[in-house]
């Protein structure tokens, strides 16, 4: 008869696939560790590796013996990748991932510094300093993509704010001026973008590559037209000047890479918080990803979808635009063509790999920027590979980032669909 | 959410025929695809200028005193732009002055003919990577990385072009097939990635865009590739076994323009009548429904991008055997970009895209006289070809400034929007 | 602002004037009047496609109305978005739910009305929303719990959500648009008492359906619309029979007429069966079923308990964790479903139009989509047009597809013309095994009837025929037997004479009362419901 109990549904018990995607990688990384200790221990010169915490040869250091160190490191990968065949707990997963590729990467470097030294701050920097264009850019991306608006022209963006940056920073002898004209840059691409694709529906991808070509054929037209013939007039700004707060910048390491920089920098970082915070916690971040979920759920109550879209897309805009002062205002003092060499579109990826999440954007970024700047390091420091290989290191970094790492991510659901009412 | 419909609604009342001149002003004045084609050229032309006058610096200088003497001004801005886009024409189609002289005697007819060589040299490797660029769209795939396949395509058909030592016509052949084969290689790399992880094919085939170029410059100055009696980043040169024959002396036109006319018919009876051709228009108009009727998606989306990565492969081998003959670090130019805006251009058909190419290699070969001639950038060429399309893409857009009615039956440029 | 005073409990007496609404050729609305007085339950009776949700979109603010007016409370009113709706005092529960997945009840409930801490940055009081949602659940009776993700939530916890949302705006009318095609029979009546319960506070409650057993259980008065226009307001007295037809506009036997079955060998065993959802988590759990060829079983269930996965991974379009389907004993657990459809399968997805029909394509290229590489239709390398051309034709009249002619775009076909082409491509080659699932969902009568038609010809033919609803008047119609699923398990197989109370207690996962259920697996009526 009855049962008085709460039903109990006893799971009937399936086999679960042996080969899941957590065993996978579990198994690549300890063929990576295995690669890494046989290979780079072997190569690796018995001297030592030095880590230099200043900026020379000389001073405190963190070192290790070369070829040792590139098998211990190795075998960290594979213990990290063992334990993900064994099955740990989800919880886990991302953090041993983390720390194989990281061990890795470890067993790399100790292999090719062996013998010559490091300087962690200067490699810190470097690559803070490299991923700030990527960080702002991301950050673009993140508030139009989950308001639902693809925006594959942060390259144009960038563009544009370089070039910006340069010209009105040299006409009006103001650094200031040329960070603001920077985010106005981005303004313009991302009104265009903005204006296409919410108002004209045409092909959200589309637009933006196109938007690209706009951009480098502007600014390379501009720059010919202007800029070549008068360097001194149109294309010598001032630099961002660095900053130091005083005390914090004596911290070791984190010290002169964070505390003794320029405002860019700042700006940046505070940016990844406030985006943050914006998202998660105010009315406006509620409806933006609303709207980038489900927006006929958001027009039903009342929001303006198609507002509200157009004011991140222009917001993303000035952002992708000040990273773009970057290239000229920081990294280099002028204009040059296609300076930005598709770091829009690293950016791009950092945001995916991000999983459209400020944090997770600052982190993808960051991956990024040391990549690069491990490719100059060893290209710097003489390594036998050859320089253009080196140089592929982000974009191949990038493709394994998306395809293998990621996984099948989620993009907001109403990502790239132009709202229209039915 | 739409109401579904209700069955069977009413039949209407047929109207009365109208003159055959009725409906040719009335289409003309609509916006069909034709029109706003034209309206989108006509535009960017009208932004171009604008760009022209401010880049010139003398003309600028008139418009600083434009309220107390305007003619000056007007006819600077004139000038500047009659000569700029004058030099466009003559670069592009004919130089009256040429064809005079050809016809009294003083000229050849190579000189006559000499922009009209260019510009389908210019657009023979354009058709093969708008074609690429078409047939993945279709689809369903952004085949952003043509640049990247045609750079590979143009190393192995160089590389097989010096390196077979194979005889004439044998040559050409084993080298045009080495570069479909290369840029194949590149293709399919995005093309296995998004059928096994979904990873999303725009970033990958970006990344690989600036791997093959690293690549590329790295390849020219290996041992066995690099030209031992040049110093500077040149391979070897291949031998004209391997080159796509020409007219000879200023006409550079090369049998890779009637190549292309070959693989857009090819392209067009595949996509109209092939069954993969019917498998992958299913796949790029609704995946779902594919899978659900049985086609495979992920076979579908990997096939798709060798063939696309094999034409604009092609499109590489074309430039390399048909032009440039040697490999250097711009051997590949901007075709594969190029190729992404004559694919929209062309709205994404085979023989659209054949024209949309043609137009573009007018562009660029009017663009190179209008450079030495009138002193305009290059890059001007760009602008007006990133702009164009963004017309084309939105003739909403163009109907809106030009106050076109609506076509009847058109079916303007209604690409779907995707996401990630 | 124009806001309504908030004083409690308003009546709120609406008038529809003269309501034309027009989609290019398409009269959606014409001239469709209506009143709803304070206090009443009104129902909206129409079949799919008749106008009924442009109507109300228009009554929302979604859309506007070329002609007519609204009328609230005497004062014509215009609505140009929800908002102004809204601030008239009248609400929505749509029937596709207007809720984000991704977030919880809470925020949902608080989207467009949110609780700020005050200041320029907007920060969101989480607290007061939370708080908010608690009291106007507790003052209706309608339990709901603001921390959840609505993902995870079922249909009926997520209409839940819905209806409170729209009281937390203070509503006075609320729409319901096809609330009850989601729920087992138990769920409907208890909306049927919470509907009459806020009319009895004094909220009128508009109440779409195209059920008439329903509107004949609630409504205080039934107003007819067909083809966009407003037939009769009659009351709940009128019989099934006369509202059915007043519905389509002719005599219809809402039964299915058939002949007794005469079941052969079994076609499709299925043993055992483990699906997981897109989520992961477990949708079929160890399913035995068998369908014999000339008889058609039936399953019935509420959308959600796994009968979507159970065919799916009958098809090959869903992996199988375990368990065993076999077709005359050949297994297809693994076989990609082009294998299974060439194995003289045919298979009628639940969406048509996410895929069923590829909306771009002509009427022909669909009729094709599964046969294209086979001859006559096309050799694997080319297409034969003139075959394709000639099939299509042939078909289009056999199944009376309407439809200008066989190369116009299935998208402008109406959804029950897409369904028949749907039924017509995978009915035009020998079958051993018929799936359909929700054959006739948002179909017009005349398609339904031939629909129906069509499958029983099926079995009697010989297939093996699997028809999976929600609607189980359809699954009663034309089941020879019928299979219950609840919570990705067949409690129990019974004839189609069983009472529609037990069956109903079956998809509610009641085995107490019914013979012969699998002991355990559901739960007993006695017992405390899990309810989330």
């Amino acid at each position: 008869m009855s049962t008085a109990t709460v039903e109990e549904l006893t799971e009937a018990t399936a086999p679960v696939r042996f080969w899941d995607r957590e065993r996978r990688l579990g198994v690549a990384l300890v063929a990576l560790g295995v690669a890494a200790a046989a290979i780079f221990g072997t190569l690796a010169p018995g001297k030592t590796a030095r880590f230099t915490l200043s900026q020379d040869a000389t001073g405190a250091a963190l070192s290790i013996n070369g070829a040792f160190g590139a098998v211990l490191f190795g075998l960290v990968a594979v213990g990290a990748g063992a334990a993900l065949l064994a099955r740990v707990a989800r919880r886990w997963q991302t953090t041993l991932l983390v720390i194989g590729i990281l061990a890795f990467v470890l067993s790399f470097l100790c292999w090719q510094v062996a013998g010559k030294f490091m300087p962690l701050v200067d490699t810190a920097n470097g690559t803070l300093q490299v991923a700030l264009p990527l960080i702002l850019g991301a950050l673009a991306g993140v508030i139009g993509e989950r308001s639902g608006v693809v925006n594959v022209a942060i390259e144009g963006q960038f563009l544009f704010g370089a070039f910006f940056a340069a010209l009105i920073g040299t006409m009006a002898t103001s650094v200031w001026a040329g960070l603001i004209s920077a985010a106005v840059g981005g303004v313009i691409i991302a009104g265009m973008l903005a204006v296409m694709a919410i108002r004209f529906l045409v092909d959200q991808v589309v637009v933006g590559i196109v938007l690209n070509l706009f951009a480098t054929g502007v600014t390379g037209f501009l720059y010919e037209g202007l800029m070549q013939t008068n360097q001194k007039a149109y294309n010598q700004p001032p630099a961002l000047p660095t900053w130091s707060v005083p005390g914090l910048s004596s911290i070791p390491v984190i010290g002169p890479v964070l505390f003794n920089t320029n405002v860019l920098t700042w700006i940046a970082l505070a940016l990844v918080f406030i985006v943050h915070f914006g998202l998660t916690r105010t009315r406006w971040g509620l409806r933006t990803r609303a709207v980038g979920e489900h927006p006929t759920a958001a027009d039903t109550v009342g929001i303006r979808v198609r507002g509200l879209r157009y004011m991140n897309v222009l917001i993303g805009g000035a952002i992708a635009g000040a990273g773009g002062a970057y290239f000229t205002l920081v990294a280099t003092a002028s204009f040059q063509k296609n300076m930005t060499s598709g770091a829009g579109f690293i950016a791009l990826a950092a945001l995916i790999f991000g999983r459209w999440t400020p944090f997770g954007a600052l982190g993808a970024a960051l991956f990024f920027g040391f990549a690069q700047k491990l490719a100059t390091y060893l290209s710097a420091v003489g390594s036998p590979v050859p320089s253009q290989f080196l140089n592929m290191l982000p974009y191949l970094a990038t493709i394994i980032a998306v395809a293998g790492l990621v996984g099948r991510v989620r993009a907001p659901a109403a990502d790239g669909q132009p709202y229209v009412k039915s | 959410m739409t109401a579904t419909e209700a069955p069977a609604p009413e039949k209407k009342e047929q109207p009365a025929k109208e003159s055959f001149a009725t409906v040719f002003v009335q289409n003309l004045w609509s916006a069909n695809t034709v029109v706003v084609t034209i309206l989108s050229i006509v535009l960017a032309m009208v932004i171009g200028a604008v760009l022209i006058v401010i880049s010139d610096s003398d003309v600028l200088k008139t418009f600083g005193y434009f309220t107390s003497r305007p003619s000056d001004a007007i006819t600077g801005s004139w000038n500047v732009i009659s000569s700029a886009y004058g030099n466009l024409f003559k670069g592009a189609i004919l130089d009256p002055a040429a064809v005079s002289a050809w016809m009294h005697g003083t000229g050849t007819w190579q000189g006559a003919f000499y922009s009209i060589s260019e510009t389908l040299t210019y657009a023979a490797p354009l058709v093969f990577t708008g074609l690429s660029v078409a047939v993945a769209f279709r689809g369903g795939l952004f085949n952003i990385g043509g640049q990247g396949q045609a750079t590979i395509g143009c190393i192995t058909a160089a590389v097989a072009g010096f390196a077979s030592g194979l005889p004439i016509v044998l040559n050409l052949i084993f080298a045009l097939l080495a570069g479909l084969i290369g840029g194949a290689i590149w293709g399919f790399v995005p093309g296995i990635l998004k059928a096994r992880t979904g990873a999303h094919e725009v970033i990958i085939t970006i990344m690989l865009n600036y791997t093959a170029l690293l690549f590329l410059t790295w390849v020219i100055g290996v041992g066995g590739v690099h030209d031992p009696k040049r110093s500077d980043a040149i391979s070897k040169a291949v031998p004209t076994s391997g080159q796509l024959p020409s007219f000879g002396g200023s006409l550079r036109v090369n049998l890779g323009i009637v190549l292309a006319v070959l693989v857009t018919a090819a392209v067009a009876w595949l996509l109209k009548s092939s069954a993969f051709g019917f498998e992958l228009r299913a796949v790029g108009a609704n995946p779902a429904a594919s899978r659900t009727a049985g086609i495979s998606v992920a076979k579908t989306y990997t096939l798709l991008m060798v063939v696309a990565g094999g034409l604009a492969g092609l499109g590489g081998a074309a430039q390399v055997l048909g032009t440039a003959y040697t490999l250097t670090p711009a051997v590949a130019g901007n075709i594969g970009f190029n190729g992404l805006l004559v694919a929209l251009l062309g709205r994404n058909k085979a023989w659209g895209t054949l024209f949309a190419a043609l137009l573009y290699g007018a562009l660029q070969a009017g663009g190179n006289r209008m450079q030495s001639y009138a002193g305009i950038s290059l890059e001007l060429v760009g602008v007006l070809q990133a702009l164009i399309v963004i017309f084309v893409a939105a003739p909403a857009l163009v109907k809106t400034i030009f106050h076109l009615r609506a076509a009847r039956a058109a079916r303007l440029g209604a690409s779907m929007a995707k996401g990630w | 602002m124009g806001r309504r005073p908030r004083r409690q409990e308003i009546p709120l007496r609406l008038e529809l004037r003269g309501i034309t609404k027009r989609f290019g050729d398409l009269v959606a609305n014409d001239h469709i009047d209506i009143t709803v007085e304070p206090g009443e339950v009104h129902a909206l009776l129409g079949e799919n496609g008749a106008g009924k949700s442009t109507l109300m979109n228009q009554l929302y603010g979604m859309l506007q109305p070329d002609e007519g007016e609204i009328v609230v409370d005497g004062v014509p009113r215009v609505f140009r978005s929800p908002r102004d709706a809204i601030a008239a005092g009248i609400g929505m529960v749509h029937q596709h739910f207007m809720l984000v997945p991704v977030f919880t009840v809470a925020e949902n409930i608080a989207l467009g009305a949110e609780r700020t801490r005050g200041g320029p940055l907007g920060v969101l009081d989480r607290r007061r929303a939370r708080q908010e949602v608690i009291d106007v659940s507790q003052r209706y009776g309608l339990p709901v719990d603001p921390d959840e993700k609505v993902e995870n939530l079922p249909v009926g916890a997520q209409q839940r959500v819905e209806i409170v949302k729209a009281l937390t705006r203070d509503v006075d009318l609320l729409i319901l648009d096809e609330p009850t095609a989601v729920l087992t029979p138990q769920e409907t009546d208890e909306l049927l008492a919470v509907m009459r319960g806020l009319a009895e506070t004094g909220k009128s409650i508009v109440f779409i359906t195209h059920k008439l057993r329903e509107v004949k259980a609630i409504a205080d008065r039934i107003t007819v619309i067909r083809r966009g226009q407003t037939v009769v307001t009659t009351s709940p007295d009128t019989g099934e029979d006369e509202l059915a037809a007043l519905m389509v506009g002719r005599q219809v036997s809402l039964d299915v007429e058939k002949g007794p079955a005469d079941p052969g060998r079994t076609v499709l065993t299925i043993s055992g069966l483990i699906v997981d959802d897109d989520r992961g988590i477990r949708a079929v759990d160890g399913v035995d079923l068998e369908v014999r060829a000339g008889e058609v079983l039936g399953v019935a269930g509420v959308q959600g308990n796994g009968q979507t996965e159970l065919v799916e991974a009958v098809m090959g379009l869903r992996p199988v964790l375990g368990g065993t389907v076999t077709i005359d004993n050949e297994n297809l657990v693994g076989m990609s479903t082009k294998h299974i459809l060439r194995s003289a399968v045919g298979y009628i997805p639940e969406d048509r139009s996410l895929d069923g029909v590829i909306r771009e394509f002509t009427v022909a290229e669909n009729l094709v989509l599964d046969m294209y590489d086979r001859e006559p239709y096309g050799n694997g390398f080319r297409l034969n047009p003139d075959a394709i051309g000639a099939g299509a034709r042939e078909r289009v009249e056999q199944f009376d597809i309407r439809t200008g002619s066989a190369d116009a775009l299935v998208g402008t076909l109406s959804g029950g013309n897409q369904q028949k082409v749907v039924v017509a491509r995978e009915m035009s080659r020998p079958l051993r095994l018929f799936i359909a699932a929700q054959p006739t969902r948002g179909v017009d009568v005349g398609s339904i009837e031939f629909i129906h038609n069509r499958i029983v010809r099926e079995r009697d033919n010989g297939t093996a025929v699997l028809v999976v609803s929600s609607e189980l008047d359809e699954v009663v119609g034309l089941a020879d037997r019928i299979a219950v699923m609840y919570r990705g398990r067949v409690l129990a197989v019974v004839s189609p004479d069983t009472p529609r109370e037990q069956i109903g207690l079956l998809m509610a996962g009641v085995t107490d009362a019914v013979p012969g259920a699998v002991p355990g697996a559901g739960h007993g009526v006695t017992s405390e419901e899990g309810q989330a």
